[in-house]
């Protein structure tokens, strides 16, 4: 069975997936004591879509820079730096300009990252590591000297600013139409109380109603991705800096550039990411409020295999548990998370006893007990598990899957014309 | 210019321009923001010769050099552990725990606690050499996740299950008893000097550091591990056809490091606050990696970069108190140090390369013609 799924067009996989989640999301929902609703309700959804934004858009980042070949772990610092300038833009010139000054803060720190590590010879991890340490530096600086010329500003804080605004597609969620009233399908069947049917049409629905533009515009860079760096010309030359430098310059590709290409987008997506935080999930920007996403990103981009739909299902999985910890008072929809995880182990359990992989049986079979007695001897979630799940995931991915990932060939090796 | 004179001048280079341009650039940037740069650098060098700001920035500088000291370590075999911070917390908190609750004479007291904290550190990062030799997973990614696995996760949790008492504005594990507090150093330097005042204390935790760095140079230089470990780092197929075993080498580097990073935390646990509170100084673990690429992975050169960076963070307070400038400059001039330096440094190493190739070619070409 699992070959034939595999043989499935990719956007019938993805279905098949997403159906797999949703049903498994009411299966344990329905397990927990008292039963719960709200892990398939389109609030779930909405909010999974919303703080999933960040980390694809820095995922979706890493992707341009490690298909270069280079390894970026400046994007969190990037992304610091899209979050004080998407809230300054929007200070100064309203959202869109918040949008743009976001991404031209993110690609100034890719520039910065490029020019080390492509014109230097700088190593890439080294590189990341100061434009983690000097973006908050900056945008602190920033702040004294700017913010705190605003009523409501300070050192650590802008006063709140607008975010794009959102619309609610008609038909499907019931949203107007040229000022014409639509009826809401994915309301009505919601409605009917159907087990599984109304829960997938209620978790859809929140990817419709009430969608802000921003990620309607992140949503799309998953489509163009693949189309950019699959199938042109422009994505030929950046995969091969990543792929092969030398056979690329022997072709006359010009690989630095490529390179500068690659870091300079992916310091821009990263930087609309840190907008997308200040500007649509919290309306203001705060100091130290990407809480690290930049380096979830970096896990994205692991989980998915260094692709653009494998980067949209790791953003949906790792941020789905902080859009459900949000409506999560009582940690009883967490606490069902958990056995999510005990059921993705034990099927990796079964499936490593039918290869024969002892080690990995081993391992998912004792990591798994251990979820397994965590949510059966207790009732709710700690507050603290959304924040690390996306982490122990990522972690957990690799254990059992790093021989199946496959980086770009050059990915992190330090490239220098005339060297091999 | 003579041998050895040029190698000195080389060595120097990169760290000087670094500096140079670093200076340079805040300058610029203290311009453009409406200060005087030169009255910023002046008010800072000043207040950075009174006797509290030297033990204030002492203080700062140990934690620092250890921290660098544990980066270094594996950044001497190529090896990137950047879960310094999440070792040095992880590791400070089971020690701050374990601390609170015994009771010992004095000297095991506290050798239990440095103790804990070094195998904490040494597990969580052996962790991540484990999961790199057995399981093929980059020490880069495993040891970024397992920081935030300790800090978000185990630290978040067991924080407040340890807690002492209720909930307070600063709720902090239990306090280290008398035993377990290692006493300050005041009463040596004011043999020398005047009476520190402001009740600043020099924690004792320097000799450790000092101790520390003598050990790691040792280690690397006079023991054949310690060359074992420097061979993988320079060529590690030519360490690995000579007969050392890579996968060993790369979980001891990573144990020896994650116990080095277990001693970051012991100043705030043993000398300053005696437990594991809201007041325990983060972000040590990613300034190391700072201080350690400052140094060039170097017992001496780290020490100087950790004093070089303690330097500016103690003195930066002063530019608020004057009104040169604004603080927060002395953040971005350490990023640009940083950056500026390691740029340098990968510049004069090719530069050096090249000028060894061609003195090579040199060397043969007029080694033919006499034969």
């Amino acid at each position: 069975m699992l070959q034939r799924i595999g043989a499935l067009p990719g956007w019938a996989r993805y279905s098949v997936a997403a159906a797999i989640g949703v049903l498994v999301l009411t299966f344990v929902q329905a397990l927990e004591p008292g039963g719960l609703e709200r892990l398939t309700s389109e609030n779930a959804s909405g909010a999974m879509l919303r703080w999933s934004v960040p980390i694809l858009l820095a995922g979706i980042g890493g992707l341009y820079s490690e298909r270069a070949g280079v390894v970026n772990i400046g994007l969190e610092g990037m992304m610091v730096l899209g979050t004080w300038f998407g809230a300054y833009g929007v200070l100064v010139g309203g959202p869109w300009l918040g949008l743009l000054y976001g991404l031209v803060g993110g690609a100034l720190g890719g520039l910065l990252h490029a020019i080390a590590t492509v014109s230097f010879g700088v190593d890439h991890i080294v590189s990341g590591v100061a434009i983690n340490l000097l973006a908050p530096g900056m945008v602190r600086f920033l702040s004294s000297e700017v913010l705190t010329g605003y009523s409501g500003g300070s050192i650590t804080q802008s006063p709140s600013i607008e975010g794009l605004g959102s619309l609610t597609v008609p038909v499907l969620a019931g949203g107007t139409f040229f000022g014409a009233e639509t009826p809401d399908v994915l309301g009505a069947i919601d409605r009917w109380e159907l087990f599984f049917v109304s829960d997938v049409a209620s978790f859809l629905r929140g990817f419709v109603a009430d969608v802000s533009i921003f990620t309607l515009l992140a949503l799309a860079a998953v489509p163009a991705t693949a189309w950019l760096v699959w199938k042109t010309r422009f994505g030929l030359r950046l995969r091969i800096a990543g792929e092969h430098p030398t056979a690329g310059e022997s072709l006359g590709v010009n690989i630095y550039y490529q390179k500068y290409k690659g870091v300079i987008i992916s310091g821009a997506l990263s930087g609309l990411g840190g907008a997308f935080i200040a500007m649509e999930l919290t309306g203001f920007y705060r100091e130290a409020q990407t809480q690290g996403r930049g380096f979830i990103g970096l896990a994205a981009l692991i989980f998915g295999n260094w692709r653009p739909g494998g980067i949209l299902v790791a953003a949906f999985v790792f941020g789905y548990p902080f859009g459900t910890a949000l409506r999560d008072l009582d940690g009883r929809s967490t606490h069902a998370l958990l056995l999510v995880v005990v059921i993705a182990l034990a099927a990796i359990f079964v499936l490593s006893l039918r290869r024969q992989k002892v080690l990995d049986a081993i391992l998912s079979g004792v990591i798994a007990s251990g979820f397994f007695i965590w949510y059966a001897f207790t009732d709710t979630a700690p507050d603290w598990l959304p924040n690390t799940l996306p982490f122990a995931t990522v972690l957990l991915v690799l254990l059992f899957a790093v021989q199946r990932l496959r980086v770009p060939a050059a990915d992190g090796m330090v490239y220098i014309k005339g060297e091999t | 210019m003579n041998g050895v004179g040029r190698k000195i001048v080389l060595a120097l280079a990169a760290p000087v321009i670094a500096v140079v341009f670093s200076l340079a650039l805040s300058s610029i940037v203290l311009l453009i923001s409406g200060s005087d740069p030169l009255a910023a650098y002046w008010d800072m060098i000043a207040n950075g010769g009174r006797l509290e700001t030297i033990v204030d920035m002492l203080n700062r500088a140990t934690p620092l050099y250890l921290s660098g000291l544990a980066a270094a370590i594996g950044f001497r075999m190529n090896l990137f552990n950047i879960g310094v911070e999440g070792q040095y917390i992880l590791a400070a908190f089971a020690a701050a725990v374990v601390g609170a609750n015994v009771i010992l004479p004095g000297v095991f007291h506290v050798a239990l606690i440095i103790i804990v904290a070094m195998l904490v550190g040494a597990i969580w990062s052996g962790l991540a050499g484990w999961l790199k030799v057995a399981r093929g997973i980059n020490e880069v990614i495993s040891t970024i996740m397992l920081n935030f696995i300790a800090i978000t996760g185990i630290i978040a949790w067991l924080a407040v299950e340890m807690r002492d008492g209720p909930l307070t504005p600063n709720s902090g594990t239990k306090f280290i008893p008398e035993s377990g507090q290692l006493p300050d150093l005041n009463g040596w330097v004011e043999v020398f000097t005047r009476e520190i005042s402001g009740g600043r204390k020099l924690s004792a935790v320097l000799l450790l550091a000092i101790a520390a760095g003598i050990l790691f140079h040792l280690f690397l230089n006079r023991t054949r591990l310690g060359f074992d470990l420097r061979a993988s780092g320079y060529n590690p197929f030519a360490a690995r056809a000579g007969g050392v075993p890579a996968d060993r080498m790369v979980v001891l580097a990573m144990v020896y490091g994650g116990a080095m990073a277990g001693l970051v935390g012991m100043v705030d646990i043993l000398s300053r606050h005696h437990r594991y509170d809201a007041d325990f100084t983060p972000g040590l673990g990613f300034a190391g990696i700072a201080v350690a690429l400052l140094g060039r992975n170097h017992a001496v050169g780290v020490a100087v970069g950790a004093m070089f960076f303690a330097f500016m963070d103690v003195s930066s307070p002063i530019l608020q108190i004057t009104g040169s400038a604004t603080r927060e400059i002395v953040t971005i001039m350490q990023g640009i140090i940083l950056l500026s330096a390691v740029v340098a440094y990968e510049s004069v190493s090719r530069y050096r390369l090249r000028e060894e190739a061609r003195a090579a070619a040199a060397a043969l070409a007029e080694d033919r013609t006499v034969s």
